[in-house]
């Protein structure tokens, strides 16, 4: 098999009419990553999925895979699969037959045929139900029948568009899994599309998270996590409180931003922004609910907040507690269950604090929406 | 009562459940069954005159399908070879005509079917369905003007000095495989374009993205899909062809009988309906046993034909 090449988008844009879809996407894909596109519905991740696989021209700008311009060339002279979002395995064909399609293509005999699917039957653990239809499989069978004929075709890049979106939660998380090991096992360049965070940062090496056909941050997991680029994807990716206000003083990386409704609050500048921000800059905090906790001190500080207990609710691994601050500003705290009885009756005032650096500020900019 | 009946009954109430059952339960005996079964009873009698039918005279005999295959009494040639004849043509030219209907509308049926454009393609269906208010005798003379030796292509060809003299499309029979082919090629698209258009474009992108050709997508892919609708469209226009009169009575050469015409013949002109009947259950039964061997050849179900 292939491995290890790289897919580069430059300047690419990509138009229907007047409607941008893509705008200006510059990604570099490292051969043998496994990359995730992740964006709300229609923010154009499919879009740029269909230009790498060929199905769609690109307005403007190159498309590179191993170093090679794809400009002008079909999807059956790309070196790439693709795994659509409703598999699209052939109903009639047999599943061996679904399997090896691109060596039937390519006018492989019978004999050699069979003997491909098999392997790759074993490699996906159904071993010896190739003489099946597909109808005759479950959910998580029909995925890595999918996964199987595009393996097949021997490609540099696979290309998946949201492949698990069909199945239930426990496949899924599943799936993910096995998705991941066989890409370690076959070495190739995947690129993934989804709306799901949770798939995009578990699976992925690295991340490019998308808004209405914008790039606005490509980073590994941990970092699209902790250190957004901007506050749309803080907003998108997990959960968060948003304080917004002007830049009163910076020191050290950190500011401290004169709140709206909260007064004064410290926190670490996003990387991105680091030396971009100047005093009175109309910015975005966000606290993530994990970082908040109680401050059992009673000291007053610019990483404290006074809040009262709207209501609390009980998730399992945590505890939620929505509080409203002054002037109604709604937050969410999550507590982690040790053990001990942590609801909150509603209307309990508290004080809660956070660590500078777990507060991240951006420039201001749109949310994602819920 | 069975479950299925009762349930039945729930659900479209008394007078709902047996004005359905009556009305279908007429269609399907008095109208069909009943027809049938009365002319095939007629075909196994001697040609009598009204008075004498169920008379000391009247009885079974084979007499009238003898006479199909033998001809008249006394026949020295030993098969009745004209209208044998006319019969084994009209078979054929019956499967000519589907052939042609399907090349020409599995591309149309293919590309109504699979594209996305609503209104382009509500027009198109709209072009093709509208031709069709016109009666079948009024299309089938406008084929006879256009084929017609001053016809229209003969005026063309002729202006453009592409032919010298007027071909005559009539007596080559042009002009009734046009007309009959263009008589039931709404039979053959509608069945197709149906079943195509649920077949998922993603599978058409998959395997194009694998590298298979048009070729191969159509013969691995859309065609074995599309084989209810194929089927469904090709069962309607050969029996339909076969079973055609106005057409080849009107676009037929003069030395190119239909086998309908024949039985009309004996219908009214010879006013022999045991025979006409003879001829008539032949016809059917010929088409039934040529369209249940293709289906099983094509590995085609009868439940598929009604998706």
């Amino acid at each position: 098999m292939g491995s290890g090449v790289s897919v580069d988008l430059q300047d690419m844009w990509i138009k229907f009419g007047d409607f941008v879809a893509v705008r200006e996407a510059n990604v570099n894909i490292k051969g043998g990553d496994f990359f995730s596109f992740l964006g709300p519905s229609g923010c154009g991740k499919t879009t740029i999925l269909r230009a790498v696989s060929g199905f769609l021209e690109p307005s403007a700008g190159n498309i590179l895979i191993g170093g090679e311009n794809m400009i002008g060339k079909g999807p059956n002279e790309r070196p790439t699969a693709l795994i659509f979002q409703n598999l699209a395995l052939f109903p009639l064909m047999k599943v061996w037959e679904n399997i090896a399609f691109s060596m039937e293509v390519r006018g492989a005999s019978h004999g050699e045929r069979r003997k491909r699917a098999d392997e790759l039957l074993d490699m996906i653990a159904l071993t010896g139900q190739g003489d099946k239809l597909p109808s005759e499989l479950s959910g998580g069978q029909k995925q890595r029948v999918a996964i199987a004929r595009a393996l097949c075709a021997e490609p540099d890049v696979l290309l998946l568009d949201e492949p698990l979106s069909a199945l239930d939660l426990k496949l899924r998380q599943h799936m993910r899994t096995e998705l991941r090991e066989i890409q370690k096992r076959v070495g190739i360049t995947f690129i993934y599309i989804t709306h799901d965070q949770g798939e995009a940062l578990t699976m992925s090496d690295n991340v490019a998270v998308m808004k209405a056909g914008i790039i606005d941050q490509i980073a590994d997991g941990k970092s699209i996590y902790d250190d957004p680029a901007t506050a749309f994807v803080a907003s998108f990716v997990g959960e968060n409180n948003c304080f917004r206000g002007e830049v009163s003083k910076i020191v050290n990386g950190e500011a401290v931003v004169d709140t709206n409704r909260t007064g004064l609050l410290r926190g670490r500048i996003a990387s991105d922004a680091q030396g971009k921000l100047s005093v009175g800059d109309d910015v975005m905090m966000f606290i993530r609910p994990e970082a908040l906790h109680l401050s059992e001190d009673g000291q007053e500080s610019d990483t404290r907040i006074l809040a009262d207990v709207h209501h609390s609710e009980f998730e399992g691994q945590s505890y939620n507690v929505f509080l409203e601050g002054t002037e109604g500003k709604e937050m969410k705290m999550a507590l982690t269950n040790r053990g001990e009885a942590r609801l909150f009756d509603a209307g309990t005032s508290m004080a809660i604090k956070y660590d500078a650096s777990q507060a991240v500020i951006v420039p201001a900019g749109e949310l994602a929406s819920e | 009562m069975n479950g299925f009946m009762k349930d039945y009954f729930r659900k479209n109430g008394a007078l709902m459940g047996w004005t359905l059952i009556i009305l279908v339960g007429f269609w399907t005996v008095m109208l069909i069954i009943l027809p049938q079964l009365y002319m095939f009873d007629l075909s196994f009698h001697p040609h009598l005159p009204p008075p004498e039918m169920g008379g000391p005279k009247d009885h079974y005999t084979l007499e009238n399908y003898d006479y199909l295959v033998f001809g008249a009494p006394g026949n020295e040639d030993g098969y009745n070879k004209v209208d044998l004849l006319v019969f084994g043509r009209t078979l054929i030219a019956a499967a000519f005509v589907t052939i042609i209907d399907l090349m020409l509308c599995y591309p149309i049926a293919y590309f109504l079917g699979q594209t996305k454009g609503g209104g382009f393609v509500r027009i198109l269906v709209l072009l093709l369905i509208i031709p069709y208010w016109i009666n079948e005798i009024l299309r089938a003379f406008a084929f006879r003007i256009i084929f017609g030796d001053s016809g229209v292509i003969n005026e063309f060809l002729m202006l453009f000095a592409i032919i010298d003299s007027p071909i005559d499309f009539i007596r080559a029979n042009v002009a009734l495989y046009a007309g009959l082919g263009y008589a039931y090629i709404l039979l053959m698209i509608f069945p197709m374009y149906n079943v195509i258009e649920s077949l998922d474009r993603n599978q058409i992108e998959a395997a194009r993205d694998m590298g298979a050709s048009w070729v191969t997508i159509h013969r691995r892919i859309v065609i074995p899909y599309a084989k209810p609708g194929i089927a469904s469209g090709c069962t309607m226009v050969f029996m339909l062809s076969a079973g055609a009169l106005a057409a080849p009575q009107i676009l037929g050469g003069p030395s190119s009988l239909w086998f309908t015409q024949l039985v009309y013949q004996w219908f009214n002109t010879g006013g022999n309906w045991p025979q006409a009947s003879a001829y008539a259950i032949v016809l059917l039964v010929a088409c039934l046993i040529i369209v249940l061997t293709v289906m099983r050849l094509f590995k085609v179900n009868m439940g598929d034909i009604g998706k």
